[in-house]
């Protein structure tokens, strides 16, 4: 059904991604359902139950067993996720202050908003798992844990906030759509309900291009700017491809991971070729074209090279990123610690008053 | 050392009839702020719902049929929230 | 102040609301907490929902065909009617809750006179924003009294906060007799909610004679001009076009 999902923007119905998300749901509550054996029969059996439960693909729960490797796995991937959704704020939110009309500012505010709740929720997940949200925001602010990529490059144009909502949030739902059905049960609970709030982010950025493509010479030109920046760095969102990826084979077999990064960026593809087309704007790349005999479309692999000096730093925005939440982080400070003192108060007050 | 920021769990009644629905979890430096964090977090302020908020320190788990968790958990700390869970029909955003 | 007409005085509010949200919406990425950032951008965004509101209807009171983008993209900052009070600059967090606490514990009595008021799409508009209001007051209030009763350091900022901000409120009261409502008769409202929460967080009120005001007439700071030229630059920069 991929590729099939956007009509005209007028039409364009939740579709494939948003029906699979509900059909992982789905999944959930059945696989919920199904009887088994509710715990390990003693200690020697505690990895067998946790195999079982993640072959008979229900859930792994916050107090379970679970080896130590898919713990961490579960809190680098799931922390890694959340600092995209908090750092992924600052490209947009660059564009909230000038948005072209007062309904634009109010959808990308509201936007923006999502996403830090998105943050949030995702936080929340890695928190069943034993960290806590202050160590992974240390850990995001030393540098210690990485964001996604895409965010290093900037927003010149208002076209970009529209390249961001397509073609990012697009290839991050559909990273994402499989991970409804990740093994691990509140990190599956999080992203249905992320998933069901980003594809409004994706319809928004496609309507704005949409409306570029169709207005002002000048506006087009724009829109087709934005495509022509956004569409590599999108490609590399995926990941390297199969044989470089050090995590794949075992989060696969742990059912953290559904699909290999190579199988995501065809499915991403595959489904961008007619949107751009609807749009009326051009993938830059001469050598994309349909491949019958692979019922996919063949195409010009991202350069991994700048991916990788992306993600050790040299990026365009990677400083700038940093800096900026490091130092919100440093002005709210003294907020946050007038808010800790005056809880204090409160509760030696309380203490006082029971004791009186 | 106190928590600067304790956990919270939120439990939303979506509507009338219904009963309190655990939904997730927040960070708040004291209940009335956790209260408003809720809100906007959760509910995006849908009006004619009730929100409970309860410390996570302040739950006691009652898990039978689980081994406690092998990663060392701190005493006060709750690890069992079973986070987003599903919200029963009515409330948009939640 | 001579008495203004009915499109004069809805766009004073609309302007109000607008530059409020623009200023609040500064605050998105940058808050103490993630949650705050969240927060702030609700109440901006029903700053923002109450503005396109009024200026549509102030719009179609003018009937010169202005719609709420034009009114808010195309025109320059001395035919901007708002309060002095909302264009000043964010400043640290303090001055952000100290421009919120006065803003809101002016419009919530605004809204509610308004819902009650003779004009129809006033007073469905001011029924909506009422809410809205009461629970930016809430979140204010809330705030102002955790950083007045929280740290010296926070009580230091708040308080000096408090003192920049109060001369700006005189401005918001100047009567005005024909309007729908006239702000003078919300004085006395707005003085008992300000000074509840003052005193709960252990500050005072700052006694000065200093009013500064012009707003309502297209007399602005200077802060203005430079908030409109970030807000206007796309859409000026396009004439014309559709977004």
């Amino acid at each position: 059904m991929y590729g099939n999902d956007f009509g005209a923007p007028e039409e364009a119905s939740g579709g494939g991604l948003l029906g699979e998300v509900e059909a992982a749901e789905a999944a959930l509550r059945e696989a919920a359902a199904r009887q088994r054996r509710g715990a390990p029969a003693s200690d020697d059996d505690l990895a067998g139950f946790f195999a079982e439960v993640v072959e008979a693909d229900q859930k792994i729960e916050p107090r379970d067993w679970m080896p130590e490797a898919y713990r961490k796995t579960l809190i680098r991937q799931i922390a890694q996720h959340a600092h995209s959704e908090i750092i992924g704020m600052q490209p947009e939110g660059n564009w909230i202050s000038r948005a072209p009309s007062l309904k634009r500012k109010a959808i990308l505010l509201a936007k923006v908003q999502d996403e830090a709740g998105h943050g949030l929720y995702l936080y929340a997940a890695a928190e069943t798992l034993g960290i806590s949200r202050d160590e992974l925001v240390d850990l995001l602010l030393n540098g210690r844990q990485k964001y996604s990529s895409i965010f290093n490059y900037p927003t010149l144009t208002w076209a970009d906030v529209g390249a961001i909502g397509w073609l990012v949030d697009g290839a991050a739902i559909v990273n994402q759509v499989p991970l409804c059905r990740c093994s691990y049960g509140p990190y599956a609970r999080a992203m249905i309900r992320i998933c069901k709030e980003e594809s409004f982010h994706q319809r928004q950025g496609y309507e704005i291009l949409h409306t570029l493509s169709h207005g002002t010479p000048e506006q087009k030109a724009m829109a087709q700017d934005a495509l022509d920046r956004w569409w590599y760095p999108s490609l590399a969102m995926f990941g390297p491809p199969d044989g470089e990826s050090t995590h794949s084979t075992q989060s696969m077999a742990w059912k953290i991971k559904r699909f290999s990064n190579d199988e995501l960026r065809q499915r991403f593809v595959d489904m961008c070729v007619q949107q751009a087309e609807i749009l009326g704007l051009t993938i830059p790349d001469p050598d994309l074209r349909w491949n019958d005999e692979r019922q996919a479309y063949d195409f010009t692999q991202p350069d991994y090279d700048e991916l990788m000096r992306v993600i050790s730093g040299d990026g365009p925005c990677n400083r700038q990123r940093m800096a900026h939440r490091r130092q919100a982080h440093a002005d709210g400070a003294w907020v946050r610690e007038a808010a800790t003192a005056y809880a204090a108060k409160r509760a030696a007050e309380n203490k006082e008053k029971v004791a009186a | 050392m106190t928590d600067p920021s304790p956990l919270w769990e939120v439990f939303v009644r979506a509507r009338r009839g219904l009963s309190h629905t655990h939904v997730g979890s927040l960070h708040a430096p004291d209940a009335e702020l956790a209260l408003r964090n809720a809100r906007d977090l959760y509910t995006r302020r849908q009006e004619g719902v009730s929100i409970w908020v309860v410390p996570a320190s302040a739950i006691t788990a009652s898990s039978p049929d689980e081994k406690d968790a092998f990663f060392d958990p701190a005493a006060d700390k709750v690890y069992r929230h079973p986070t987003f869970y599903e919200v029963p029909d009515g409330v948009a955003h939640l | 102040m001579s008495e203004r007409t009915p499109f004069e005085f809805t766009l004073s509010l609309g302007d109000d609301a607008l530059i409020a949200a623009q200023r609040l919406a500064e605050w998105t990425t940058r808050a103490p907490e993630m949650e705050e950032d969240i927060a702030l951008a609700n109440i901006a965004l029903d700053q923002l929902g109450a503005a396109r509101l009024l200026l549509t209807y102030a719009g179609e009171l003018e009937g010169a065909g202005r719609d709420e983008d034009a009114l808010a993209y195309l025109r320059d900052d001395r035919q901007f009617r708002n309060c002095l009070l909302v264009e000043l600059p964010n400043g640290d967090f303090a001055v952000t809750m100290a421009k919120l606490l006065f803003l809101s514990a002016y419009q919530l009595p605004l809204y509610t006179a308004l819902a009650e008021c003779a004009d129809e799409r006033l007073a469905a508009i001011g029924s909506k924003t009422r809410k809205e209001s009461a629970y930016h007051l809430d979140h204010a209030s809330l705030w102002v009294k955790r950083l007045g009763d929280g740290t010296e350091e926070s009580h230091r900022r708040m308080q000096a906060a408090v003192d920049q901000v109060w001369p700006y409120v005189a401005e918001l009261f100047a009567a005005d007799p024909g309007a729908p409502v006239d702000p003078a008769t919300l004085r006395a409202e707005f003085d008992a909610t300000v000074a509840a929460v003052l005193t709960e967080a252990t500050l005072t009120r700052p006694e000065t004679g200093w009013a500064p005001a012009g707003g309502r007439d297209g007399v602005h700071t200077e802060h203005l001009s430079y908030l409109l030229a970030e807000m206007q630059v796309l859409h000026r920069a396009h004439p014309g076009a559709q977004w």
